[in-house]
């Protein structure tokens, strides 16, 4: 009765904790402006399930992806079983569902154990990876300090987790073998099996108190770290979803066209034309902060894994220029704590200057490498390309060569100074 | 051999219309390099007898540079005042030889009120080829070793990597691929408004890194489908001291060749 209240007050104050931190990320989104990417939605729902279910971007780079793959199916599949904890813990039984299910359970359960078992390798290559012999990306000055320490921290959780799982089984089945019948269960399951040596000559009733000491160990463990998402890069696993049905559908090549330039340059050019007069003008040409940038922009930002895929193969990165794609959208997102967090100077700081700097944005060749190597679909050219925007329709702030091309297109429509009458010189020579 | 290249202009005066306009470009009209791309694809053109026409000095540049530069402004008068000429001829079929004019009017211009069926000129090329209208004789490319590589806005842009590698296979050469190609393929480092502008602080400039990449397969010849990949690469190689070894050649001058034109 008392663990049944002790369980129901842990999760009361998990899902509250959980779902605060949730709110605070909605408030974050809400301050973009609207993505307007709400048509097609058949389209979106086909793509979401295609990328984002079916992980069909993470291919290029083969053990990455399978061992993503076995963490991804293990941790939807081994979730089953939290329904089972969550009715145990509620009504205070203990394996609920081995009764009805049967065999059927040790069947499961050696699933379940073999999947977890499959999740604790992938981890550990992962850990390899990023602590030894990975790619570049994962031990990059991207992810000084705090991301690496992140990153770290996801796999620790995943593999207690996993341990605290299988750990429980085998003391339980220890136990069983010494007469105690607390689950009726009379055959090992296939990786708990395993562990009977690490139990021997234990007592019984240490093995129960080991057993639930595992059991609340993972079920604590499950709430921190749903907990612990909103504040990680980790919390893909969640946002994948979305960022992936806003993806961009528009052809790959095309910026979108601003209106309210449009509208302004056709009153220009044609004395007739009459502009909506319920059209806003905009704010600011551009971005220069997150409020100006999309919706889509700040879900990207959030749902950036950090993987670096993106900055490995951007050019400018590559040749040891400032810009790092994961690092835009890192910075995006960073700065959107910082405008939630309030605090010093938040206000009077920017996304802009403060956190990317006008070399990082020139450094852009607009090549698209970024956009092709993302697994979610996340877009850093676009921020990129917003804040160019704000640097020169704003700030008239170019580099001066670019802007000697710009003022040739507009003297004589070429980025060159040739006349536009020798445009056809070519066929006579 | 004189080239038939009437303008728009020309024709309309003429009451006559053609089947194609070609899109020339900035660089296909000024730049040395770019202009003997330009003449090529106007001896295919005038070969297959296609009927084919360009805009002269009504042409202006499509705007890329200047929106990617972040001047969505000048973008616009751009494409505004080109969209009112291309309407205003009734054209309907565009062929561009530069990838970024050709993915401008493609894919930015329609939002603005321009549409019209755009091909790059490899795919023109390849249609060419299809329909039966042209011919490749392969045999002056016979025992080269030529490698490819993917213009940004071709490839990853528009999805379109097959085209140009078709117009290579026709030339009796052997093909090879670099490390990087299609999807994974390096940009030249010109897009971007990149090469209007001095390279931020590196340690490599990325047109000498694709350079390095394209001479690694042993290539007799790089092939580009893209003005300013041409320039970048021409620059590369000559950076790496291969230039008396290896040339650098758009497909269009490869077809023009192999056909003797």
């Amino acid at each position: 009765m008392i663990s049944s209240l002790v369980f129901v007050a842990l999760l009361t104050a998990g899902i509250a904790g959980f779902t605060l931190q949730v709110r605070r990320l909605r408030r974050g989104l809400a301050l973009a402006r609207p993505s307007g990417r709400h048509d097609r939605r058949k389209e979106r729902w086909a793509i979401m399930t295609k990328v984002a279910m079916g992980q069909s971007q993470m291919e290029p780079r083969r053990l990455a992806a399978l061992m993503h793959f076995i963490v991804y199916v293990g941790f939807v599949v081994i979730n089953i079983e939290v329904i089972e904890i969550l009715l145990d813990g509620i009504l205070g039984t203990h394996r609920l569902f081995r009764a009805p299910l049967g065999a059927l359970y040790d069947g499961l359960m050696s699933f379940f154990e073999v999947l977890g078992a499959l999740v604790i390798i992938a981890i550990g290559v992962f850990l390899v990876r990023r602590l030894r012999h990975g790619p570049k990306r994962l031990n990059h000055p991207d992810l000084t300090g705090w991301p690496q320490k992140d990153a770290l921290n996801i796999l620790v959780i995943e593999v207690v987790l996993m341990l605290a799982l299988l750990l429980m089984n085998a003391s339980e089945f220890a136990a069983v073998n010494q007469g105690l019948n607390f689950a009726n269960q009379q055959t090992p399951w296939l990786i708990s099996g395993l562990f009977q040596p690490l139990f021997e000559g234990w007592r019984v009733s240490n093995l129960e108190v080991f057993t639930q000491s595992m059991w609340w160990l993972h079920f604590v463990g499950i709430l921190a770290f749903l907990n612990y998402l909103p504040k990680s890069k980790h919390f893909h696993i969640i946002l994948a979803f979305p960022n992936v049905w806003y993806s961009k559908l528009t052809p790959r090549g095309q910026i979108p066209a601003m209106e309210s330039v449009t509208t302004e340059i056709k009153s220009m050019l044609d004395p007739s034309f009459v502009p909506d007069p319920n059209a806003a003008a905009p704010a600011r040409f551009g971005a220069k902060d997150v409020h100006d940038l999309h919706f889509a922009n700040l879900l990207n930002a959030y749902s950036c894994t950090e993987c670096g895929r993106c900055t490995s193969e951007c050019p400018a990165n590559q040749t040891g220029k400032k810009l790092s794609p994961r690092r835009i959208m890192m910075a995006t997102r960073d700065r959107v704590e910082e405008v939630l967090t309030g605090g010093q100077g938040a206000e009077t700081r920017s996304l802009l200057d403060d956190w990317i700097s006008r070399e990082e944005l020139w450094a852009c060749t607009t090549c698209n490498a970024c956009v092709e190597a993302c697994p979610l679909n996340i877009d850093p050219m676009d921020i990129i390309m917003q804040m160019r925007q704000y640097l020169v329709m704003e700030e008239s702030a170019a580099p001066s060569t670019v802007n000697v091309a710009m003022g040739n297109i507009e003297n004589n429509a070429a980025p060159w100074a040739y006349p536009q009458a020798d445009r056809g010189n070519w066929i006579q020579q | 051999m004189s080239l038939n290249v009437p303008t728009m202009a020309e024709l309309a005066a003429r009451g006559e219309t053609a089947e194609v306009l070609f899109w020339v470009g900035c660089a296909g009209s000024f730049d040395e390099r770019a202009k003997k791309v330009t003449r090529a694809l106007a001896k295919i053109m005038n070969h297959a007898g296609v009927s084919f026409a360009v805009l002269g000095s009504e042409e202006s540049c499509t705007g890329d540079p200047a929106r990617r530069a972040g001047n969505e402004f000048l973008f616009q008068m751009q494409a505004l005042q080109n969209i009112e000429i291309l309407n205003g001829y009734r054209v309907q079929k565009i062929v561009a030889a530069c990838p970024h004019c050709f993915n401008t009017l493609k894919n930015e211009y329609p939002q603005l009120g321009g549409t019209y069926e755009v091909f790059h000129h490899s795919q023109f090329i390849e249609q060419l080829l299809r329909d039966g209208r042209l011919r490749v004789e392969g045999g002056s490319f016979k025992g080269k070793r030529i490698v490819f590589h993917d213009p940004c806005y071709l490839g990853r842009a528009n999805g379109e990597y097959e085209a140009p590698r078709a117009l290579l296979a026709q030339l009796d050469a052997e093909i090879h691929e670099m490390k990087r190609s299609k999807k994974n393929g390096l940009c030249c480092g010109a897009g971007g408004a990149q090469i209007f502008k001095e390279p931020e602080s590196g340690e490599a400039e990325i047109h000498h890194v694709r350079a390095e990449e394209a001479l690694a397969t042993g290539a007799d010849i790089i092939a580009v489908a893209c003005p300013f990949c041409k320039l970048m690469l021409t620059d590369g190689v000559t950076h790496h001291g291969k230039e008396s070894e290896v040339q650098v050649i758009d497909i269009a001058e490869a077809i023009a060749t192999a056909n003797d034109l």
